[in-house]
């Protein structure tokens, strides 16, 4: 309207995760130009398309949907520590379903409706009981493991051949089915939070919920709603993450996933604290941690080391969003202190 | 009921289920109650009970850390590796590990204090990294063979009919009593209730709050390690996953204890407690060999939320006056 | 007269964008109980902290028996012996009343408390107050005012020689102010320096020896209690000077008459409150709105008008009475099925109830009429924007666009987008509590033209102000609050300040 939009560079915190992006692949691709690999090849193999950054994009959907329903919880302020565990019951459970000769969309649904119904556990305990959002979660990150185990008999369970396995491996014009997916309920809840006032809503409860409830806004219900939908989220991830590998772990599927989700929001610049949420943000910040497990990996650190580098990066993303280091840099140029 | 009934009622429900618990499953299963039964039981919980001693701590002034599991895991890998592949003595090697993880939470703490920056999220951050270096140390099991540490490890006594392994026992015992000590009867427990009650009231009275938690913190990594270290005394070796999961076995036995997760409200003896539920209720579970382990997970959890939803109750009556 | 016991001398303190305290004095004497009175934004709670070293000065100084003193921490003025117990009792509820007492300086030996010992200083601490009390129960179970005891004597058990009350009454009740002055009395006796910091003007001529105005960061002067009539008070405090006698007024005081809107015909009532009441906040009353008319709530400071505005809204529930809206009864203590009748509330705290900062100009400004609507039937963003224009231009809201974040705002900009946030939803009753505090004059001058507007499009507004003067203009009927309780209500040409000031000051010269 009146003023010029600012540049999308200078005005969307989504930039500081995609410039990490960037970093990252250009030592990528400098690192295998220097053992004669190319990184940003793209072949076609049995109308497969191959390359080392579709395989990037591929192992990194489930993390990406698990920052799309993290980013909804944290906008509103709020924490869910429990996706990791939702995505081994949701897994779990289908794994199970499937065993026991159910067919693909029984599974895909009964695993989604145990992800929702998890996420409106937390959500009530969050919105209804006002329990805070990291104790709730905990209790749920811990029943879940169980209930998990539970659902899978306490063992590791191989999904017979079939429909289901097209989310894992499907292709769609030469591409994976999964990052096509999730690609599409990112723009899906990009639009619906844009065009429609679920959006407004979040970043509102978490913004200021006082004055939200103020202006008539039911923020307990927003606040819930966004606990389901993570839970949804989660759920989802947990499905193509069996659907890709094949098997579900109800001990060890999703554990410290949650931390990557967080990590993933946080880099993408919507801040814990909550009232501003930048999908696009999260989706680089998703893709980020992934390259930077790739990276880790090309470069010869081995995979159980990975968390120590993943650690260092968000602690200072972190840090560098701190009021305290703020105030540091509003002081080194004193010309902008507002 | 009258004021001083309202602080204890959730200790005397730990307390009480412990009982209930301890009973039922004796009822139902010959031989649960035995003295044999009753030490293993200490054994195998002295690990996390030593850690959630620490982690009492830090929960009494409202904070929570989630890397103790992966200190301990950290804190054996390094012990072996040191005794094993470095020729140090082991309790060099232990010393060396203690000193590590009392850093590593100070590390922890300056960094939520300092920048003020939520403790779940940094600890979280914390078990990455200490799990990470655990792996970075060794990813597989090291086997201390160093004849010192396999004298504490074969060192048993006779206890009647069974043979008990002291040398865990007698360190959660004392970490316990020196725990105990520490939150009832010094300045410093108090103060740390005193924050987690209510951090800008404590600001306010005089009280050295940034110092208070990072020293809860620093004692809490302390802890960790030393449960990582007697972990070595019992299984005689290091292991670089050790301790997964054991964080929220721990922050259970503490809230199942009646400490508040928010702070300001809580009993060392409950931790106690809590951690004798856990030990009993996996125990049980073993005894029956019909019910999937899977129901531990699934009762601690239920517990945990019980407790949380009595805690928030009662504190909604004092909200409400 | 005794000795002056504390100094203050030019004390200046400011805030980035405010002066809080500007060349203030102030001096307290051994054995007296000296009252710091003023208005919102007058400096005392500002005051208070500088004095215990909460927030220290930027200039001038501070005299503790002769000596110069500089309190950096609260703990430091402690030890000097400049204690205070704040209204919110700072102390830790979930500990024991032995413990709040001790705190900090628990007797013991090699590091170990001693329990007994700590006990027994705490019993002891409290006998002076003439308290029992368990010392083992939990402070936080215990009634407020046996919690505001126990604050006191944990500041006295520090050799306080002065010892600050900042609102100690807000939240007791008769029997237990009485309790508390009789305290007050036995400390000044003992050669304490009290300051008491209160909103009520009974306990202030009940207790206090000497009284300090503060007035928009400024001194207005220090008085003997005996020797200041209420009435020259109460106009001490608003900043305007009045005779004391009743009767015509004429000159100094008068706003332009003329410029005071008249009521029209008698319409019937919108809102009708019955008895409304809530505990420790006000007690019950009748409140009757009408269309076409402003309300306005007089009333000091902790007189009960943001609390009655809460009520009616809908954000606290009351505890008894009935409220019917248009005919219909309206369900108590629910803001969103206030909103849905058409009420409109603007708080008088607008950073905490009211902005959103992060969110920009136009979210803030559509998030009422939204959530009336609900997350379905979503306002078109050509809509929103038409809205956005609309307002900013009607409301002449200065800002660079309707996408900036509110928090860029002055505080009159920001007020306006909130009233133009309600006045999207097209309220009938539009509440607004203290509407232009802390905005330029300009601003004011147009927020107080849009009241005159809605008044002549037939809504009922219902105006709390602090500055009397502004209420005399913009209201067409005044009701008068004072300690939680409806005084008095006036009409047309009653509505006039000394007749206002009057009621609001209460006492012998009170004139319903």
């Amino acid at each position: 309207m009146g003023e010029p939009r600012p540049r999308f560079w200078r005005r969307s915190p989504a930039v500081w995760p995609l410039a990490g992006l960037l970093l990252l692949l250009a030592v990528n691709v400098a690192d295998g130009l220097r053992e004669g690999r190319n990184f940003l090849s793209v072949t076609l193999q049995d109308g497969r398309l191959v390359s080392p950054v579709i395989d990037i994009v591929k192992n990194g959907s489930y993390g990406l949907v698990l920052a799309l329903g993290m980013t909804l919880v944290i906008a509103t302020g709020g924490i869910d520590l429990s996706v990791g565990t939702v995505m081994a019951v949701a897994g779990g459970w289908a794994a199970r379903l499937l065993l026991d000769g159910h067919g693909a969309a029984t599974a895909v649904m009964a695993a989604l409706a145990a992800a929702l119904a998890c996420g409106l556990v937390n959500g009530l305990l969050v919105a209804g009981a006002r329990i805070q959002p990291i104790v709730a979660t905990l209790v749920m990150m811990v029943a879940g493991r169980g209930l998990a185990q539970l659902l899978t008999g306490g063992k590791v369970v191989q999904i017979p051949p079939g429909g289901f396995q097209w989310m894992g491996h499907g292709l769609i014009a030469g591409l994976p089915v999964a990052p096509l997916l999730v690609t599409a309920l990112y723009l899906v809840t990009w639009a619906g939070l844009r065009r429609s006032a679920a959006g407004l809503f979040l970043e509102a409860a978490g913004d200021n919920p006082t004055a939200s409830r103020f202006a008539g806004l039911a923020t307990g219900r927003v606040r819930c709603l966004a606990y389901v939908g993570c839970g949804v989220c989660a759920g989802l991830a947990g499905l193509i993450k069996i659907s890709d590998i094949g098997s579900a772990d109800p001990f060890g599927m999703g554990s410290t996933m949650e931390l990557d989700a967080i990590f993933a929001v946080v880099v993408g610049g919507t801040a814990l604290s909550g009232g501003r949420l930048c999908l696009l943000g999260s989706f680089f910040g998703a893709l980020l941690l992934q390259t930077l497990t790739v990276t880790m990996f090309y470069l010869g650190v081995p995979s159980a080391v990975a968390p120590v580098p993943k650690a260092v990066v968000i602690i200072a993303a972190c840090l560098a969003q701190s009021e305290t280091t703020r105030r540091w840099f509003a002081r080194l140029k004193p010309g902008r202190a507002a | 009921m009258s004021p001083r009934w309202n602080a204890r009622l959730p200790l005397l429900v730990t307390a009480t289920i412990l009982l209930l618990l301890f009973g039922a499953a004796g009822l139902m299963y010959p031989y649960f109650f035995s003295t044999g039964n009753a030490v293993n039981i200490l054994t195998a919980q002295s690990s996390v009970g030593i850690m959630a001693v620490g982690l009492t701590l830090v929960i009494f002034a409202g904070g929570i850390d989630l890397s103790v599991g992966a200190v301990a895991g950290c804190a054996t890998i390094l012990v072996a590796t040191l005794v094993e592949r470095h020729g140090v003595h082991p309790v060099v090697a232990a010393a060396a590990a203690l000193a590590a993880g009392a850093t590593f939470g100070a590390g922890m703490a300056v960094l939520i204090e300092r920048f003020r920056q939520p403790p779940f999220l940094i600890t979280l951050a914390g078990m990455f990294l200490a799990r990470g270096c655990a792996f970075w140390i060794s990813t597989e099991s090291v086997e201390i063979r160093h004849p010192f540490h396999r004298q504490l490890v074969d060192f048993m006594m006779q206890l009647g009919p069974v043979g008990v392994h002291p040398l865990p026992l007698l360190i959660f015992g004392a970490v316990l009593l020196a725990g105990y000590v520490l939150a009832h009867h010094t300045r410093f427990g108090r103060n740390l209730l005193a924050i987690g009650g209510s951090e800008s009231s404590a600001r306010l009275m005089g009280l050295p709050v940034s110092a208070t938690k990072i020293a809860a913190y620093t004692l809490c990594g302390l802890t960790a390690a030393l449960a990582g270290v007697v972990n070595t005394f019992i299984t005689g070796s290091g292991n670089s996953i050790y301790g997964t999961g054991m964080e929220l076995d721990a922050i259970a036995a503490v809230v199942i204890g009646g400490t508040l997760l928010t702070g300001g409200r809580g009993q060392m003896p409950g931790t106690l407690c809590g951690v004798l539920i856990l030990g009993t209720i996996k125990s049980a579970l073993d005894f029956d060999g019909r019910l999937d382990a899977a129901w531990t997970r699934i009762i601690i959890g239920t517990l945990l939320l019980g407790f949380i939803l009595l805690q928030r109750l009662l504190l909604r009556r004092l909200e409400r006056r | 007269m005794t000795a002056p016991l504390l100094t203050l001398r030019g004390i200046g303190k400011k805030f980035p964008g405010v002066v809080a305290l500007a060349g203030v004095d102030f001096t307290v004497r051994a054995g007296e109980i000296h009252a710091l009175l003023g208005e919102n934004g007058a400096g005392k709670s500002t005051l208070i902290k500088v004095l215990t070293g909460v927030h220290p000065a930027d200039e001038g100084e501070i005299r503790l028996e002769g000596g110069l003193v500089r309190p950096g921490s609260p703990k430091e003025a402690e030890r000097l012996g400049l204690s205070t117990v704040y209204q919110e009792v700072n102390l830790i509820p979930s500990l024991s009343v032995a413990e709040n007492i001790g705190l900090g300086r628990q007797p013991g030996r090699f590091g170990l408390l001693n329990w007994p010992a700590l006990r027994r200083h705490a019993r002891a601490a409290l006998a002076r107050l003439e308290i029992t009390c368990d010392v083992d129960a939990e402070l936080g179970l215990l009634p407020l005012a046996v919690q505001q005891m126990v604050a006191i004597a944990r500041a006295l058990d520090l050799r306080a020689k002065l010892l600050v009350l900042d609102e100690p009454t807000a939240s007791l009740d008769e029997k237990e102010v009485e309790e508390l002055f009789k305290i007050m009395r036995q400390l000044r006796a003992q050669g304490l320096g009290i300051v008491f910091v209160t909103h009520f003007l009974e306990q202030v001529y009940a207790v206090s020896d000497r009284i300090t105005v503060l007035r928009n960061g400024t001194l207005v002067g220090e008085f003997a209690t005996a020797e200041l009539p209420r009435l020259a008070l109460v106009g001490k405090m608003l900043g305007r000077e009045l005779p004391a006698a009743p009767g015509p007024a004429a000159g100094a005081g008068e706003p332009a008459r003329a410029a005071r809107p008249e009521a029209g015909g008698p319409t019937a009532p919108l809102l009708e409150a019955r008895q409304i009441s809530r505990r420790g906040a006000l007690h019950p009353f009748d409140l009757t709105l009408r269309r076409g008319e402003v309300t306005g709530l007089a009333g000091l400071l902790g007189s009960g008008r943001t609390e009655t505005a809460r009520l009616l809204f809908g954000i606290d529930r009351a505890d008894s009475g009935r409220i019917s809206f248009d005919g219909h009864e309206l369900r108590l203590g629910s803001v969103r099925a206030a909103v849905r009748h058409g009420l409109a509330f603007c708080s008088e705290d607008r950073k905490i109830e009211g902005i959103l900062p992060n969110l920009s100009v136009r979210e803030n400004l559509i998030l009422a009429l939204q959530a009336k609507r609900g997350a379905w039937r979503t306002l078109a963003r050509a809509e929103q924007e038409k809205l956005c224009d609309h307002y900013i231009r009607a409301l002449r809201i200065k800002t660079p666009g309707p996408e900036t974040p509110i928090r860029n705002l002055s505080g009159g900009n920001q007020q306006k987008v909130l009233l133009a946030r309600w006045l999207a939803t097209q309220p009938v009753l539009f509440i607004l509590d203290e509407p232009t505090r802390g905005i330029d004059i300009g601003a004011k001058a147009e927020i107080e033209q849009l009241i005159a507007q809605l008044r002549a499009d037939g809504l009922a507004v219902l105006f709390i102000s602090s500055e009397i003067e502004e209420v005399v203009r913009v209201s067409t009927r005044v009701v008068v609050l004072r300690e939680r309780r409806k005084v008095a209500e006036l009409t047309g040409t009653a509505i006039e300040l000394p007749g206002l000031m009057r009621a609001m000051a209460g006492g012998h010269q009170d004139h319903g």
